[in-house]
């Protein structure tokens, strides 16, 4: 008796909490497809009609290129400075490595508002413009020291020694980075890698901040907010849900055959 | 191991560019802001005036205050969600279902964060999914005022953070030996006593990094408050974004950032001590 109570209580405060967190991701989605203006109830779909509005605005069509853009590029720039970086503090002694390691990683305790903050002011003062670069700029701040960490964990003794023998092999120092070290840590970086284009893709306020007229995705639908409760949000977030489902899908499935082989 | 032939000048030119990036990008801007907090706005004139300003103005004291209340309270109300919902996954769901329980549990992760505050704006509107449930069901008779409430950000945060924790704990209580609760029990200890004197002490130091993470990550978002809570009483980040926006006072919106620094560092250097003591 007290275990058939127990377990009802662990099933019951289970569905509890995945009640709690899909219950906005499930209105969104369903008021997406809302016939009527206003995404609350009652639901008066299934209609497409707001999908359609979203993929006619260009406005939010080039938000869409220009997040899509500067995450990948951010996040290739991030991955091969961090690369570079682990590789060198893990095979070379450096003096003040600990100091150094811990200036690449500082980034990472400051919030994103003042990262941001502090380039806007540099910028100003500099009289760089506002734009996706300076934006994108902001990415590899916050996207480094992520790739950085990532790689430099993964980087064991026992590759040092495959290393060594493409040395001996007569391998010069490029060909032993291109050709033996990048394959050997191939997972890591690629981890690093998408671990960067989501958070370039979902970050908002260095973008807000730091861009102008040509802006990223969570700007543009930040902008959308100011008109209220409004079905096209719905929409675009809902896209935005599923293009990350799909894209989280296909790294599952990366990582689960790279662990079943 | 400083073995390889090269010479002296090849690790260096691997670690330059990412510690030119991280000072030209991160460092330089950083000093650019600490100096600009000692300038008066429009002046140039050197002056404490802004961090004056915040000890002087009773309302830029709320928003610190504002904030620490709303993040501690965001900060234990998910440990305390997503430690049992951890414990069952991690415990209770069959070794072969975890994988996907997991999956499922953080898949909201993925819409993006301002979706995600957007979406909690509509569930809590005056005639959005809550109440009109509320009302239906005949527990209140007009619709409650959820939006533009600290309830609303206080609930937008924990949502993020129970599937952060869950994720940080689940991994704790997967990594303890089964030995440990093995040994418990051999030694007459029943569920119950095992689990607050063996499992709940090997897993508080995670939790203590959890929800350090939680607090930093949340005192420093302007998302979640903004959009959830409105503009009927600010939280620091919302006050410094309020200085850039509508005044252009670089200066004192530096000042604040600044001072929420310090707080955030103070919370690290508690944190880390309590982590040390633990450990010894």
């Amino acid at each position: 008796m007290m275990r058939l109570a127990g377990k009802l209580l662990v099933s019951a405060y289970a569905l509890a909490i995945y009640g709690f967190i899909f219950l906005p991701v499930v209105v969104l989605v369903l008021f997406s497809f809302q016939a009527t203006s206003f995404p609350i109830p009652p639901f008066t779909g299934p209609s497409l009609r707001w999908y359609e509005t979203v993929l006619a605005d260009t406005r939010l069509t080039s938000a869409l290129f220009n997040s899509v853009l500067v995450a990948l590029l951010s996040s290739a720039l991030a991955v091969a400075l961090g690369f570079l970086a682990a590789w060198g503090f893990a095979r070379h002694h450096l003096p003040r490595s600990g100091l150094l390691r811990g200036l690449i990683t500082l980034p990472l305790t400051v919030s994103y508002l003042i990262i941001g903050m502090g380039m806007l002011i540099l910028f100003n003062a500099a009289g760089i413009p506002r734009s996706l670069v300076a934006a994108g700029i902001g990415h590899v701040v916050i996207n480094l020291p992520l790739c950085f960490a990532i790689i430099y964990s993964q980087m064991g003794d026992h590759q040092v020694n495959i290393e060594r023998a493409a040395r001996d092999l007569g391998a010069p120092e490029w060909k032993v980075l291109f050709l033996v070290s990048v394959p050997v840590l191939w997972p890591a970086i690629f981890a690093s890698f998408f671990l960067s284009m989501t958070f370039s893709w979902d970050e908002f306020v260095i973008s807000f901040l730091l861009t102008r007229f040509d802006t990223t995705l969570p700007v543009e639908i930040w902008n959308l907010l100011r008109s209220g409760l409004n079905p096209r949000t719905n929409a675009i977030g809902s896209l935005v849900f599923g293009v990350s489902i799909v894209f989280a899908l296909l790294l599952e499935l990366a990582f689960l055959r790279r662990s079943r082989r | 191991m400083n073995e390889s032939p090269p010479g002296r000048l090849l690790p260096w030119a691997l670690v330059t560019p990412a510690l030119l990036w991280t000072l030209v990008f991160f460092v330089l801007p950083f000093i650019a802001m600490a100096a600009l907090s000692f300038l008066e706005h429009g002046g140039g004139q050197a002056t404490f005036d802004n961090y004056r300003q915040f000890l002087d103005n009773p309302s830029y004291w709320r928003a610190m205050v504002n904030s620490l209340e709303v993040t501690l309270t965001v900060t234990a109300i998910s440990v305390l969600l997503a430690y049992p919902f951890a414990w069952i996954l991690a415990e209770v769901v069959p070794q072969r279902l975890q994988r996907l329980a997991l999956v499922l549990a953080i898949l909201p992760f993925w819409t993006s964060y301002v979706v995600r505050s957007y979406s909690w704006l509509l569930v809590l509107a005056q005639n959005g999914v809550v109440n009109r449930a509320l009302v239906g069901s005949g527990l209140v008779d007009a619709p409650l005022q959820l939006a533009n409430t600290r309830a609303a950000t206080i609930i937008g945060f924990v949502h993020f953070f129970v599937m952060l924790l869950t994720l940080t704990i689940f991994a704790n209580l997967k990594q303890l030996s089964p030995s440990y609760r093995r040994a418990a029990a051999d030694l007459g200890a029943g569920p119950l006593r095992t689990f607050l004197h063996v499992i709940l002490p090997l897993t508080l130091p995670g939790i203590m990094v959890g929800a350090f993470l939680t607090f930093v990550l949340a005192i420093g978002d302007y998302i979640t408050p903004q959009i959830l809570g409105g503009n009927n009483e600010l939280l620091m980040p919302q006050l410094i974004m309020m200085q850039i926006g509508r005044r252009g006072d670089f200066p004192l919106a530096s000042a604040l950032a600044i001072i929420l620094m310090l707080v955030v560092t103070l919370a690290y250097l508690l944190c880390a001590r309590w982590l040390k003591i633990e450990r010894a």
